[in-house]
């Protein structure tokens, strides 16, 4: 009953029965999808530097933070949210974890336990405040964004925290297939991109972050405890920054307080240009890894062509503004 | 029954929105009494001039709070100023480039009676602000960049960025002499007013133009470590060959570094940097850095406060431009670079 109810806000929402629902799926990946087949045809044009099996495991590593900040990002912004506050939270995270590990001499394990515990806290602050007070999203993110910035420089005291344990630097670490060095850190994002993807397209739950996006108050009425569904996904995004963090330990072998300004745009970006709809409801993770890799590819092309870092900016808007014109020209001509 | 429930319900949803309102009111006051509390710590200051000599308000107004750079400036000042009995009020802009911000804070300095307020102005949209605080009698030192134009400040107290840049192109010059030299340059972030500097510095310490064959590389590494590091990735994808490396400050140099180590290139590559930060020095002391050049944002501020000071209570007014000094710190000197070891850099480090 409950089911047959929310398969219906579902079709009624994206304007038909199953069928409209899978095509508008697909070709809200598709266009990404062509856009980064396209950037790497032409930058493998430009530089045989390009298509390398190093090159691309190095872009890879270089995106695996924003990646898996995007993720949880992903979450919200299908529930018709924002979450600014992202990059600031997983700055938080590395400081937690790597001053209570070497300043406090804590266990490592623990230390990365408490760190991830003090990002999900923020993530569920998200989500209370986000319910409980109904306020925008758009408003409680920018407060937690300068309160977690502020912990971070307080906690911090401004400095660098270096000579880390091993534990916590393990995401760094690299295997080899073949020639090519692979870091685990890269491993554990596009696992978890794969493990959202499950929970998004094939769990209960999954359905009920895409009605709560569609429309929230036909979820309400529908059973669907959207206050439930908010409250989860703010704190598992708040989960998603904490293990970004970790991973950013990995890849820079320090704890640094200056780290993740720009997360919260650029995993926004990310998001918007793998094709997920700022307004709910539309889109998915398979649309945020490919926005991820579109540009990271991007800066790295670039700069292997030797263009100046500004015009990096400069596609980067002009990505943005096209993947937001083509979510809301297929929205109205289907309206 | 049915009655009595609704009444109820409406009896709560009016104490509800009772304390809303009395949530709201007690949020009001209390930043209200908050910001009493901030004027009322300003008004103290004057108020206690009829017993004791009315002590002299400094204002110094940076980029950011954040930034270890001028954390290190704040604290100088404030030790200078308590030496000197004057009292220090700081603020400071949310961003690198925040104009409004820094005038904002501006104004406030100069509503409390501030005599002298020192600024470390982002850009030229703060240069309007800075007239007119003038023009109310208040003396504004420019500290570490340059108001535009230099004029609109009294004073300039700064150190030279382009010699900063320069001392260490002339050291990997003089230090690769007779090599073949890939260069790559990791800069802050387009349109940085101090990075141009140092940039265009190091490649006339060098001797070449940026457009010479031997800079292979040039990234963007916003003068932190995680961009700095993924720049340089890009940078030895690029051209593996790279064996010369500038950096705009030290963190960039750290996360440079960290990406040699990950290729296996770890004391392959000339690192040079600017800054001259104690863990930067450390990085010349184990070898991650050859070479870098020393600034003084202490010294920048306590120069600025006694400055302030002396204005206050004799109204002489300081002007022009003094040279806060830079040195090149290495433990592996060149011949015809002058520069100190690492033991005076540990000695006259900040932060």
């Amino acid at each position: 009953m409950l089911h047959a109810l929310l398969a219906r806000i579902n079709r009624e929402a994206e304007g038909g029965g199953r069928y409209a629902l899978a095509r508008a799926r697909a070709i809200s990946t598709l266009g990404p999808l062509l856009a980064l087949i396209l950037a790497s045809i032409f930058f493998t044009t430009r530089t045989d530097r390009f298509l390398t099996s190093d090159n691309l495991s190095l872009v890879v590593q270089q995106v695996a933070v924003v990646g898996i900040i995007a993720i949880g990002q992903t979450l919200v912004i299908l529930t018709a949210g924002i979450d600014l506050s992202a990059g600031a939270v997983m700055a938080f995270g590395t400081i937690v974890m790597t001053r209570l590990a070497v300043t406090h001499g804590l266990n490592p394990f623990e230390s990365i336990a408490l760190g991830l515990g003090a990002c999900t806290g923020f993530g569920l602050l998200n989500g209370l405040l986000v319910t409980g007070l109904r306020l925008p999203p758009f408003i409680v993110t920018l407060g937690t964004l300068n309160i977690a910035f502020a912990l971070t420089h307080i906690v911090s005291n401004e400095e660098t925290i270096a000579n880390l344990p091993r534990p916590l630097t393990f995401f760094g670490e690299t295997f080899e297939i073949g020639t090519t060095a692979i870091t685990y850190g890269s491993v554990l994002a596009l696992g978890l991109a794969l493990v959202t993807w499950f929970a998004l397209t094939q769990t209960i739950g999954g359905r009920h972050i895409y009605a709560t996006g569609n429309n929230p108050d036909a979820a309400r009425l529908a059973g669907v405890r959207t206050r439930r569904v908010l409250i989860a996904v703010y704190t598992s995004a708040g989960l998603l920054y904490g293990i970004a963090a970790l991973v950013l330990i990995g890849r820079t072998g320090v704890g640094d307080p200056q780290a993740g300004q720009s997360a919260n745009l650029d995993s926004i970006t990310a998001v918007v240009v793998g094709g997920t709809s700022l307004f709910g409801g539309r889109g998915g993770v398979i649309g945020t890894v490919i926005g991820t890799l579109i540009v990271g590819i991007f800066r790295n092309g670039l700069q292997l062509m030797g263009v100046a870092a500004i015009y990096q900016f400069l596609v980067t808007g002009v990505l943005v503004i096209v993947a937001v014109a083509v979510d809301q020209l297929s929205r109205r001509r289907r309206a | 029954m049915g009655m009595e429930g609704i009444g109820r319900a409406e009896a709560g949803r009016r104490a509800l929105v009772k304390t809303r309102a009395g949530w709201r009111l007690a949020a009001l006051a209390a930043g209200a009494a908050a910001m009493l509390a901030v004027v009322g710590c300003g008004g103290n200051s004057g108020t206690t001039a009829a017993s004791t000599p009315k002590p002299v308000i400094i204002g110094l107004i940076t980029k950011t709070d954040a930034n270890p750079f001028f954390v290190k400036m704040r604290e100088g000042a404030q030790s200078e100023a308590r030496a000197k009995g004057a009292v220090l009020v700081t603020g400071a802009g949310n961003a690198s480039d925040d104009a409004a911000g820094q005038i904002t804070a501006l104004e406030n300095m100069v509503s409390i009676g501030a005599k002298a307020i020192l600024i470390t102005p982002v850009s030229a949209g703060v240069t309007a602000a800075i007239r007119k605080a003038r023009s109310e009698g208040v003396l504004v030192i420019a500290l570490d960049s340059p108001t535009d134009p230099v004029d609109a400040a009294d004073a300039l107290f700064a150190t030279d960025n382009s010699v900063a840049g320069k001392l260490i192109g002339q050291y990997a010059k003089a230090a690769m002499t007779g090599k073949t030299v890939k260069i790559a340059m990791l800069d802050e972030a387009p349109g940085s007013t101090v990075g141009k500097l140092r940039h265009d510095g190091f490649l006339a310490g060098y001797g070449i133009p940026g457009t010479d064959p031997q800079v292979v590389c040039v990234g963007n590494g916003g003068g932190n470590q995680p961009d700095s590091q993924t720049a340089m990735e890009n940078c030895l994808t690029k051209d593996p060959g790279i064996n010369v490396l500038y950096t705009i400050n030290e963190p960039s140099a750290f996360g440079a570094y960290k990406a040699l180590v990950n290729r296996g290139k770890q004391g392959q590559v000339l690192i040079v940097s600017v800054d001259g930060g104690c863990a930067g020095v450390g990085g010349v002391v184990d070898g991650r850095i050859a070479a870098t050049s020393q600034q003084y944002p202490l010294k920048m501020a306590s120069l600025g406060v006694d400055a302030g000071v002396d204005f206050a209570t004799t109204g002489k007014r300081v002007s022009g431009y003094t040279d806060t000094g830079v040195t090149l710190i290495t433990d592996k000197p060149q011949t015809g670079v002058d520069s100190k070891d690492t033991k005076f850099g540990l000695a006259n480090c900040w932060g």
